[in-house]
């Protein structure tokens, strides 16, 4: 059996194989040719010859990238944002996540959780035209509010000072309910023998969470935290692209990586430069999976990805 | 049993308070939205979107179905898409799940690993792109709305691991009775992984339904264009809601006045995320459960 050689055996499986083949071609189409066609970073692209047919253009279309200062920007706004999210999202998701599984109502319990997890259910687009009827200058809730209390209206859309938290506060809206989930059931998968038993001792609720709920999250938050800085310099398109839209006076807060090379791809034409600036960050988020995945492995091996 | 201490009735205020005001945000924008749509425009135009309606018409929905071709066709496209995409990319998920679920086969895996491979290292938006449109030819063709979502390596491993749980001897009977692996994989295997099947069928329906990005990129003729375009449209194109209103004909001359912008664009949002909006006390609980059956496996 084992000395067969791997051609018999694959003639042997051949319906094995054929099973295969739809997800082998799709993953080669849409994954394994377009990093062939990563080589077009180092072309001066033009539609008529294509990827492999337009000149070589050497390392200019990443010279350009770098010396404009959009690279840095881009990179620190992609950084920080996740950094942000990371920490926010998970802080919530955690205390959201004990608070319901401790209170004592059941109703309540079922109907928030029902309500944190919708907006996880609607898209992006639906999520920026839910922003404007909240932001837009002329007729947005807030500005009814302002005004009808006697304050000056805010033109929200065109004040980048107020992005960022306005970012972090959506990101936070549409994730929470949905990573809130993964600590449900970790917290859901202690044994209640224990909480009883600290209860008999006399320790308070405050003290329960403290000494027994936290120290059984942490390794979910250890993961999920690492797993999400594995993906650190990768952004989350539809959030900005949506919220922001092509609203340019905002971009120098609001600008991640993949707008940025959306833009340049769809809207300035650059392709060069965009496949060049989309190939660092390809590298960049490469190497940080790695890194993550290491520390995962060194965690706790049965979570690690590969 | 439980005593009410001090301490529980603190926990108790401060974590009804905290979770009924964050439950409380997550559902007043689409408050916001619904009340919107059945104010009349003078009062929007006036105090602006509102979260609980100073006049009640239903003048913006009467609008957005004067001319219903727009909306009902993009609702087609979306459902379209949304049931072929759903199903094929479910049945070929699980058929690939099954062929790396199979220990003695022995490019298994090998095969996962050029499927994961593709998580880890991704070239990125612009060769995809020029692909999609240069060499596959795909603009304006409803498959492109379908075909580069169809397989998501996640969930090829959340089936995967589901299959290696069942019990062996099951399919091992069949094989004895001269069953093939196709055969197999379709009259056992899918069958008793129904439960993990409905999970990712609801994941994978809610993203082709959702879905704005493809059609974003790829789609510009009318005929062929998703809901979520449609909106998106909406939003940045003042001439989208004129059509919609069938107003349209009249070139510049329009009168813009005449249209009830504001209420028209929130009850075409309303229009497009209603399905959901009403499914969603119906479906919620698989995905919490499907959730959940992911996180004991990572």
């Amino acid at each position: 059996m084992k000395s067969e050689s791997l051609f018999r055996h694959l003639i042997k499986n051949r319906l094995l194989v054929m099973m295969s083949l739809p997800a082998v071609i799709f993953f080669f189409i849409f994954s394994y040719l377009p990093i062939a066609g990563l080589v077009i970073a180092f072309k001066q692209y033009n539609y008529q010859d294509g990827i492999f047919g337009s000149p070589w253009a050497g390392f200019d279309n990443f010279r350009f990238f770098f010396i404009s200062g959009k690279a840095l920007l881009v990179t620190t706004n992609t950084f920080l944002y996740n950094f942000a999210f990371i920490i926010v999202n998970n802080i919530l998701e955690i205390v959201l996540a004990i608070a319901l599984v401790e209170i004592t109502g059941k109703w309540f319990r079922k109907i928030t959780q029902s309500m944190l997890f919708l907006p996880y259910f609607v898209s992006w687009v639906t999520v920026g035209l839910l922003l404007y009827g909240f932001a837009d200058f002329d007729s947005g809730i807030i500005n009814g509010f302002m005004r009808s209390s006697g304050s000056e209206p805010i033109d929200i859309y065109n004040s980048p000072g107020y992005w960022p938290f306005l970012i972090i506060l959506i990101s936070a809206w549409k994730s929470v309910g949905y990573g809130m989930i993964y600590y449900l059931a970790a917290i859901m998968s202690v044994d209640p023998e224990i909480y009883e038993a600290a209860q008999i001792d006399g320790a308070n609720i405050f003290r329960r969470i403290w000494h027994l709920t936290l120290p059984f999250l942490i390794p979910t938050i250890v993961i999920l935290v690492l797993l999400a800085i594995g993906n650190i310099f990768r952004g989350d398109f539809g959030l900005f692209y949506q919220l922001v839209q092509n609203n340019g006076v905002l971009y120098d807060k609001t600008d991640v990586i993949d707008t940025f090379v959306f833009r340049s791809l769809l809207t300035t034409r650059e392709e060069g430069m965009a496949a060049a600036a989309g190939f660092y960050q390809s590298v960049l988020c490469f190497v940080t999976i790695l890194i993550a995945n290491y520390m995962v492995k060194k965690y706790n091996k049965d979570y690690s990805l590969f | 049993m439980k005593k009410t201490t001090p301490d529980i009735v603190i926990f108790n205020i401060v974590s009804y308070l905290l979770l009924g005001v964050f439950a409380i945000l997550c559902v007043v924008p689409f408050l916001m939205v619904l009340s919107s749509s059945l104010t009349s425009e003078q009062d929007i135009v006036q105090n602006g979107y509102t979260l609980i309606p100073s006049s009640f018409t239903f003048e913006a929905y009467k609008v957005a179905f004067k001319n219903p071709e727009i909306i009902l066709r993009a609702y087609g496209v979306t459902m379209l898409v949304t049931v072929i995409g759903t199903i094929a990319s479910v049945y070929l998920m699980a058929m690939t799940a099954y062929v790396i679920h199979k220990r003695t086969f022995r490019i298994a895996n090998g095969l996962a690993f050029y499927f994961f491979f593709t998580t880890l290292f991704n070239a990125g938006l612009v060769p995809w792109y020029i692909l999609i449109i240069k060499y596959l030819n795909l603009k304006d063709n409803l498959l492109v709305l379908i075909l580069p979502a169809l397989f998501n390596v996640f969930y090829i491993i959340v089936l995967k691991a589901f299959m290696r749980g069942v019990p062996e001897a099951l399919s091992e009977s069949a094989f004895m009775d001269g069953a093939s692996e196709f055969r197999i994989f379709n009259s056992i295997i899918l069958p008793v992984s129904k439960p993990v099947l409905a999970t990712v069928t609801l994941f994978i329906a809610l993203q082709y339904w959702n879905d704005w990005y493809l059609s974003m990129l790829f789609i510009s003729d009318e005929n062929l264009r998703p809901l979520q375009l449609l909106l998106y449209n909406m939003v940045t194109n003042s001439d989208e809601l004129r059509r919609i209103s069938a107003l349209s004909g009249g070139g510049a001359s329009i009168d813009l006045s005449s249209m009830p912008q504001n209420s028209l664009k929130m009850a075409v949002t309303m229009i497009a995320i209603g399905p959901i909006l009403f499914l969603y006390p119906f479906i919620q609980r698989f995905f919490v459960k499907g959730l959940t059956l992911g996180a004991v496996k990572g």
